[in-house]
């Protein structure tokens, strides 16, 4: 049996009374790579963003690499763990934004060694050398002294990917990683992406790019009004979807 | 109808604006009478006398208007130097008293913790509405209210570690350097409150993902980029506050007016001792504006995708323009 990188039963999340994710359950085995895809405001954003906890979900079982996420279970109860607790959770998994929030006050190399440095207490010439690796591994090597004002959008998204190798994640989360880009630049994030997960990398991938999804993904889940209509091989749900919803999405993406 | 072609491009004329070199010529008469005024002499009613080719010559005695003669003597005065020094601390130790204190209740402000957010607005409403001249009396006139000040467990008087007279506490000096460094805290937080809102969220969102913590964040991310929006407002501040120091005469401060001020008592100059305190006032706040373009410089980083020139980075590219030829268009 594979072991299960993320392990999801019965998630629940609402922001008031409006019910983003209403029990949805979802597995990533080691080394796979997961597509969600659906509607804006099915709650796949929101879903990705409790995977590493930048939302708290209100109820359900969250396991990464087998340990709760969130919360620790004592005497049959699940205690809210405390930030520091959350912090190294959040550590070992990497995120990529929409919008890359780089830091703009540091340099690309900066960047990348902060986490290293900081979070992680790595020498910073053992950070820098790291850096330089993973800027080499993204196609950046000669941009290591600019601003992240200074490079195109495809450019800041692959610094943004190095930046969140650096911390060495067991799983790699991207929320539509490409969706603020022009369109000519998303090749080539795409490509670096398909080489992580060519590399073993385990992911889970928000994303509009139906062709990515078809061409990398082992599994994709539809998410559609906060709960999983539809999942299954890429090759099957997207070529013959099974619900009228996923039928009415995919023509509009495609 | 076609339009007339030439061969050549037609010239470009510039529009004139007759009105301005009116109001340019208005504005420079205006100003060449201040000048003049500001170096004009008049008698002082007094008769000198001096010889002159063999002769004595006697004639009404002619003294500055302003009095350049006396400012120029007491500008570098030991009691004026000693009002400067004096000045210059307050303001500095108010600032930092302020600075940091504020930035804690901006914190405080932002959290999510509706007591503690609360108390930060009481502090803010209570420091900002009422005027820092009641604030300071306040402070130098607490000995009215406690006599004493002890260290012990709250709200009672039973294992009192050590008790302090308010008279030896609260000595005129940290009277106001704690009356103007608490009113600049009330200010600054919502400078700093300002600044720390700036900041985008995903930026806080990008440092929680790298598994930083909240103090983390805020020191390496926040924080740096905050200090962008925070620091012009904050040279308006320091500035403020070095001007702001002269009302602490009121409790006996010795500081640059209260110096000038006794000297202008002495001595009877009281305009040139103005003008002596002003020159001072003014060369200080010129320090610190130069100092605030290069902090803000500094905080420019990354923001900008080229810095501004220095004025001395500037003065060497107008003279390469101006000398250099061809050179200097492609600088």
């Amino acid at each position: 049996m594979t072991q299960l990188m993320v392990d999801i039963k019965a998630l629940r999340k609402s922001y008031g009374a409006n019910d983003v994710l209403k029990g949805v359950d979802l597995t990533v085995a080691s080394g796979e790579v997961t597509c969600l895809i659906g509607p804006s405001g099915s709650g796949k954003s929101t879903l990705l963003r409790c995977i590493n906890q930048l939302e708290k979900h209100d109820a359900g079982i969250l396991r990464v690499d087998g340990e709760l996420i969130g919360y620790q279970l004592r005497n049959g109860k699940l205690y809210e763990r405390s930030e520091r607790e959350l912090c190294d959770d959040r550590a070992a998994i990497g995120m990529v934004f929409q919008r890359f929030n780089l830091f703009p006050h540091l340099t690309v190399l900066e960047n990348i060694t902060i986490g290293q440095v900081r979070v992680k207490g790595i020498a910073p010439s053992a950070a820098d050398k790291k850096a330089r690796e993973l800027l080499t591994r993204v196609g950046l090597d000669a941009k290591e002294s600019h601003y992240p004002s200074q490079l195109s959008g495809g450019q800041q998204q692959r610094v943004a990917i190095a930046r969140a190798l650096a911390m060495e994640p067991k799983l790699m989360l991207f929320d539509e990683p490409t969706s603020a880009l022009d369109p000519e630049l998303v090749g080539e994030v795409l490509d670096v992406m398909k080489d992580l997960a060519r590399s073993g990398m385990t992911m889970v991938v928000v994303t509009h790019e139906m062709g990515f999804a078809r061409e990398v993904a082992d599994s994709v889940y539809f998410l559609d009004a906060g709960i999983i209509e539809e999942s299954g091989d890429p090759r099957e749900v997207l070529v013959r979807p099974q619900s009228q919803r996923l039928r009415d999405f995919l023509s509009k993406v495609l | 109808m076609p339009e007339v072609t030439s061969s050549t491009d037609p010239i470009v004329v510039p529009l004139r604006h007759p009105l301005r070199w009116v109001a340019s010529g208005v504005a420079t008469v205006v100003v060449a009478m201040f000048v003049h005024t500001l170096f004009s002499k008049i008698p002082s009613g007094q008769t000198v006398c001096h010889g002159l080719a063999g002769h004595r010559v006697c004639g009404p005695e002619m003294v500055w208007r302003f009095g350049w003669t006396e400012v120029l003597h007491y500008l570098g005065d030991p009691l004026v130097i000693q009002g400067v020094e004096m000045t210059l601390f307050v303001t500095v130790m108010a600032m930092v008293i302020g600075f940091v204190l504020g930035l804690l209740i901006a914190i405080m402000r932002m959290s999510s913790n509706r007591l503690l957010s609360s108390i930060a607005w009481l502090y803010t409403w209570f420091f900002r509405g009422t005027p820092v001249y009641v604030q300071l009396l306040f402070w130098f006139n607490i000995a009215v209210l406690y006599q004493s000040f002890s260290l012990g467990i709250p709200f009672t008087h039973a294992f009192t570690i050590a008790t302090v007279g308010s008279n030896a506490i609260f000595t005129v000096l940290r009277a106001a350097v704690i009356g103007f460094g608490l009113n600049e805290a009330a200010y600054f937080a919502e400078i700093a409150r300002g600044g720390l809102l700036s900041v985008d969220e995903g930026q806080l969102e990008a440092a929680k993902a790298i598994g930083m913590t909240r103090m983390q964040s805020l020191r390496h991310i926040i924080v740096p980029q905050a200090m962008r929006v925070i620091i012009p407002p904050s040279g308006n501040e320091v500035i403020s506050m070095l001007k702001t120091t002269s009302i602490a005469v009121a409790i006996g401060l010795p500081e640059l007016l209260y110096q000038t001020e006794n000297i202008a008592a002495r001595t009877y100059q009281v305009v040139p001792m103005l003008i002596v305190a002003s020159l001072w006032y003014l060369a200080v706040t010129t320090v610190l504006s130069i100092g605030q373009f290069y902090v803000e410089r500094h905080f420019a980083k990354g923001a900008l995708r080229t810095l501004p020139p220095t004025p001395v980075q500037r003065l060497r590219s107008d003279l390469a323009r101006s000398f250099g030829g061809r050179r200097a268009v492609a600088r």
